[in-house]
């Protein structure tokens, strides 16, 4: 199966479909998969002209993987089809749940940490690596409470979830900073405990902070540049890593072209000096 | 089932994104920060529903203005949250709600105006399907023909002015002068993705609504001339398919 480019790849919005089909310098687009779930129309014929011209990620936000009360049948057969149609290079989704009985929530809400919480999710991994014929990624989190019911940490949890079911990993850099922020630990303890020989991708994006008496609390927006400790955290995962293809997440009050364009440029650079790097210690 | 099992977690945190504590069991560095941050979920909910809400209906909450129709959203949201992770079918009730919300009982129009701009993107969405040739009625028994509309057509009315109030939010739309409803539209996706809301006169309405149900032509122009009607269709590639004979 085709995979990713190890270059910089852009979440892609609507508004940017004739300088996204013009452009050389990525390698890549993501799109988030409940967008493309409709019969027909613009989103279609828009995905079917991208593949055309590059690799894609299709990066979902609905399944609610971490759903106590097990997955939504209905939705992982819209996935199904999705993924059949379009033979993404790349399927990812989250380490969160979103919905808990009818409601959907349109958000990632946080699970505890605990072997009932890691033997549901490795059952469901399972059930959608079974359903899709293909590895998976799974994404980090970025969280503003924890559960006083964890006994795993985070990297222990994504660790042995690898073990269990093969699946990938999605490393988003700017949820470790802002986890770590939030939570007060260690972002290069975390990197450092990370299973690193598991990741597929990387996602950066831009987080907001808010002060509360105790310290800062960022809050994952992507709603502006990637930060520069992100981008110093960045650096250094690919100095370990090699390149690893790397998206550029905005999803919200969306910049012009050429300023995300400014954003996978400067993640280029740290991509090719890792290359180097790699070459040079062969 | 146990307190402490995962359902239950899960549970009681649902159910706090719509109330004002947050749930047990959770912690932070500093313990009494734990509600200020269990509202960043609460307002993560609240404001990605009422934004996606807000970009299904940019038409009513021009007219109600961003603060109204953030409140609105919010009661909506409460009554008839999502049920699917597809946000692009959630909406669908959201005209009813307008109909029965005491508060705007005064914009009557309202409710349609909403059930259109919910129209238009269900025409965005709906499944492709190739139109037939320009050529395509030009044949002998015209008489006997019935049409196969595009998937993305939809016929829309309203008592009120509910079509003009919308044009007259369009970009770059003048000011007109309102006429008294009842308003008539034909709703479709053009070949190139455009979104057609072609405003029609009621006869030409009746035709459409006979065409869609698959009446013969001759049995639909008993309502009006179906000239407007077919040249419209025609011109938005808005048939997929013409047959003979017995209704297929």
């Amino acid at each position: 199966m085709p995979s990713l480019p190890r270059t910089a790849g852009l979440g892609f919005k609507p508004q940017h479909f004739t300088e996204m089909m013009a452009t050389d310098t990525i390698g890549f687009i993501e799109v988030h998969a409940e967008n493309y779930m409709g019969d027909g129309g613009a989103p279609h014929a828009m995905l079917a002209a991208l593949h055309d011209r590059h690799a894609v990620s299709i990066h979902g936000v609905g399944l609610s993987i971490g759903s106590a009360g097990g997955l939504d049948p209905d939705h992982l057969a819209r996935l199904r089809k999705l993924i059949d149609r379009y033979q993404p290079e790349s399927f990812s989704e989250h380490l969160a749940w979103s919905s808990h009985g009818a409601a959907w929530l349109n958000d990632l809400l946080p699970l505890p940490y605990t072997p009932e919480t890691l033997a549901t999710i490795c059952a469901h991994v399972d059930q959608v690596q079974d359903t899709l014929g293909r590895r998976m990624l799974l994404e980090n989190p970025a969280t503003y409470v924890t559960f006083a019911s964890s006994t795993l940490s985070e990297t222990d949890f994504l660790t042995e979830l690898v073990r269990r079911t093969g699946c990938g990993l999605l490393l988003d850099v700017n949820n470790v900073f802002v986890s770590a922020t939030n939570h007060r630990f260690d972002a290069r303890a975390y990197l450092a405990d990370f299973p690193l020989f598991a990741v597929g991708e990387i996602h950066l994006a831009g987080h907001d902070s808010e002060e509360l008496p105790s310290g800062t609390l960022l809050i994952d927006s992507h709603g502006a540049p990637v930060a520069d400790p992100v981008w110093t955290l960045y650096a250094e995962v690919l100095a370990r890593t090699g390149p690893v293809p790397t998206l550029i997440e905005w999803d919200n009050d969306v910049p012009d072209f050429t300023t995300l364009l400014a954003e996978a440029t400067r993640a280029n650079a740290i991509l090719h000096a890792a290359e180097r790097q790699q070459t040079d210690a062969a | 089932m146990q307190p402490d099992t995962h359902a239950a977690q899960q549970e009681a945190f649902q159910a706090a994104i719509w109330r004002q504590d947050p749930p047990a069991g959770l912690t932070a560095p500093a313990m009494e920060e734990v509600a200020q941050r269990f509202a960043v979920y609460r307002n993560n909910v609240q404001h990605s529903l009422t934004r996606a809400l807000a970009g299904r209906f940019p038409v009513v909450e021009q007219l109600v203005g961003t603060a109204f129709f953030t409140a609105m959203a919010r009661v909506h949201i409460a009554q008839e949250p999502p049920q699917s992770p597809v946000l692009l079918g959630w909406g669908a009730a959201f005209g009813d709600f307008l109909d029965g919300f005491a508060p705007v009982a005064h914009l009557a129009y309202l409710g349609d105006v909403a059930r259109l701009e919910y129209a238009r993107g269900v025409a965005y969405h709906a499944a492709d399907a190739a139109p037939v040739a320009a050529d395509a009625l030009a044949v002998a028994e015209l008489a006997a023909l019935r049409l196969t509309l595009h998937p993305s057509v939809q016929l829309f009315t309203s008592p009120h002015p509910a079509l003009q109030i919308w044009q007259t939010h369009q970009p770059g739309a003048g000011r007109h002068a309102l006429t008294d409803g009842p308003d008539h539209a034909l709703i479709g996706r053009a070949p190139d993705f455009s979104i057609i809301v072609a405003p029609v006169d009621i006869g030409t309405f009746a035709v459409l609504r006979a065409l869609a149900a698959g009446e013969t032509l001759a049995s639909a122009a008993q309502h009006a001339d179906p000239t407007a009607a077919l040249t419209l269709l025609l011109r938005h590639g808005l048939i997929t398919a013409t047959h003979t004979g017995v209704s297929p």
